[in-house]
């Protein structure tokens, strides 16, 4: 009964977030300079009376605000996300098909980051003030200040210019159809490695830093000093008594980085021509095709909120103690 | 005061980040002086190496000097990074301000429009207020203090919360004193240093925003920004690494800089915070 309640509170929380994003939208569509109907046609240098009459006539942009209003949010709720005029398509059809690319990009970078964080904070809070901590540490605090598109640029720098060992750009290569399955797997594996870790990079510090304060933190705890005057090894300790506990405060922030990453996905994929949301996104910009980045921005945001239901999932795998709740 | 300067002091780090700083604000507040040509224009030969043709750290694909465009571009990346914390600021106290203090209804609305604010993917909220608006200085500022201020309201919150309950707030109630003069001369005094720290540490995150909106072409066409530098190397990187290595690499030590003075910061007004 209480799941029920609590899934139900969590659908109200997607329903309230959808309607502000898309309230946004439309505050954006109208404070832009000009009129709303060639912003919500893409603006084009040589726009078409015609499709712009159509556009007015559908967004009834003649009806007062508060029905305008409405009248989008209908739309949006009917996944209605307008027409690009630019690219001919249905924005809703664009969107959808360059989402599997953004999550399986997203999802990869988020366990990278989140494994490789707790590994390597577990590791310098265990090894607190001796040379490996610094090191972590200070690796830490320098990616976190490094431009997540730099950081792309300087992988393929090294890792596709220099050393040729990983392609530095797309999805698959170009002769990825004659492939077998296994070879087309391994292909975009190879194509995923280096977005994946520039995009990771940035937030895998700011869990080390984390897991390794609550590594510190967890250690002072009375069970663990227990469990050491058992005798039990600093190993075990560590993995049955201080990992679980100590991961927690990370994966809440993680979840709650969601979005941000999903932000720099949209940088990552400019740099490697990943062809996602995020590049749908770049090529938007460049156009200024408005009805494509107002869609984009809406499902972008759905997906965070996808993201922190997972997490709450993880959560309550690793906590039981929630789960019985 | 002097107190907290030494205590700022003894951090080894705390001193590097601002040490790297102030040479950041001198190469910003010296560009006209070192390069009093504009960045935009063309002084070499296209796609000189570091060194070559006098100049320090080369020329990108037209000729003109990188040296030169990272000097200019610390102006903007400073302007903007400090100007739109500012506005995050503005909105982040007044917001949490008003919830920590009134509490009820008002904290409820507030918060839970914070929370929307902060699962929205904030980059593209940016993005796309860029695009919008068109991409000038004040709506980069605007956009990037838009997206910035829902950890400064949260904070500002629990601190004004905590502070509520003090008793010489219950003193200056019973005063009569309004409840402008409450918040603004004995709560928010009393609050700011906590403030002080995330705001320093938004600037560093600021200008991460500038700089990946400018490397997407949503840098203000005026004004040479070191995002932009990056992104117009890098279609000829295989060529010449010089153009987005070192644009880069100075967004880096600048936020380095200002995250290690913040941290700095952090245990100098904040002891009791950093001592457990």
């Amino acid at each position: 009964m209480l799941q029920i309640r609590r899934i139900g509170v969590r659908l109200a929380g997607l329903a309230a977030t959808i309607l502000v994003i898309a309230t946004i939208n439309f505050i954006l569509v109208h404070s832009a300079p000009g009129d709303p109907a060639s912003v919500m046609a893409g603006q084009s240098g040589a726009t078409d009376e015609k499709f712009l009459a159509e556009v007015r006539a559908e967004y009834g942009l003649d009806q007062p605000y508060i029905v305008q209003l409405g009248t989008y949010l209908g739309k949006v709720v009917q996944f209605d996300l307008g027409y690009s005029f630019r690219q001919r398509r249905d924005v809703a059809d664009l969107i959808m098909e360059r989402l599997w690319p953004t999550l399986l990009l997203t999802l990869t970078s988020f366990t990278l980051a989140l494994a490789g964080g707790i590994f390597l904070g577990a590791l310098a809070g265990r090894r607190a003030g001796r040379w490996s901590d610094t090191l972590i540490s200070m690796g830490a605090l320098l990616l976190y200040a490094t431009p997540v598109f730099w950081l792309g640029l300087m992988l393929v720098l090294v890792f596709s210019i220099q050393l040729g060992w990983l392609p530095a750009f797309g999805y698959a290569s170009i002769r990825a159809d004659s492939f077998t399955t296994w070879h087309y797997i391994t292909d975009v594996a190879s194509h995923l490695v280096l977005p994946a870790v520039s995009l990771a990079a940035i937030y895998m510090a700011v869990y080390t830093r984390l897991m390794r304060s609550s590594i510190i933190e967890v250690s002072h705890e009375d069970h663990v000093k227990t469990a050491r005057a058992k005798g039990l090894t600093e190993g075990r300790i560590l993995r049955r008594h201080m990992l679980r506990n100590a991961s927690l405060p990370v994966i809440t922030f993680a979840g709650l980085q969601a979005g941000a990453m999903i932000g720099g996905a949209v940088v990552v994929e400019t740099v490697f021509a990943w062809p996602g949301l995020g590049r749908l996104t770049y090529d938007a910009v460049l156009q200024r095709d408005y009805p494509v980045l107002l869609g984009l921005f809406l499902v972008m945001s759905v997906l965070v909120i996808l993201v922190n239901l997972l997490t709450d999932l993880i959560y309550r795998m690793i906590d039981p103690r929630l789960a019985a709740r | 005061m002097n107190d907290t300067l030494k205590t700022f002091l003894t951090r080894k780090t705390g001193v590097i980040g601002l040490v790297l700083l102030a040479l950041v604000v001198a190469l910003a507040v010296l560009a006209p002086v070192l390069y009093p040509a504009s960045p935009w224009e063309i002084t070499g030969v296209p796609f000189a190496a570091p060194g070559e043709y006098g100049m320090l750290l080369g020329s990108d694909t037209l000729g003109r000097d990188i040296a030169s465009g990272i000097a200019h571009g610390a102006r903007v990346s400073l302007l903007i990074g400090v100007a739109s914390t500012l506005a995050a600021l503005c909105i982040g106290v007044v917001l949490g301000c008003l919830a920590g203090y009134f509490g009820g209804w008002v904290d409820m609305l507030v918060m839970r429009f914070t929370e929307i604010f902060q699962t929205i993917p904030n980059f593209v909220l940016a993005i796309l207020l860029v695009a919008i608006l068109n991409p000038s200085l004040w709506t980069i500022i605007l956009a990037i203090g838009i997206v910035s201020w829902p950890p400064l309201a949260r904070l500002t919150r629990a601190q004004v919360m905590t502070i509520s309950t003090r008793e010489f707030i219950s003193a200056a109630r019973c005063q009569g004193q309004s409840t402008a003069s409450i918040v603004l001369r004995h709560v928010l005094p009393n609050a700011i240093s906590p403030i002080i720290v995330t705001g320093s540490l938004t600037i560093a995150t600021a200008i991460l925003i500038e700089a990946a909106l400018s490397f997407m072409g949503l840098g203000d066409p005026n004004n040479m920004s070191w995002g932009f530098m990056v992104g117009a190397g890098r279609t000829v990187i295989r060529q010449a690494w010089w153009m987005s290595v070192f644009p880069g690499l100075a967004i880096l030590i600048t936020v380095v800089a200002i995250n290690l003075v913040g941290e700095a910061l952090n245990d100098a007004l904040n002891p009791r915070i950093s001592r457990s």
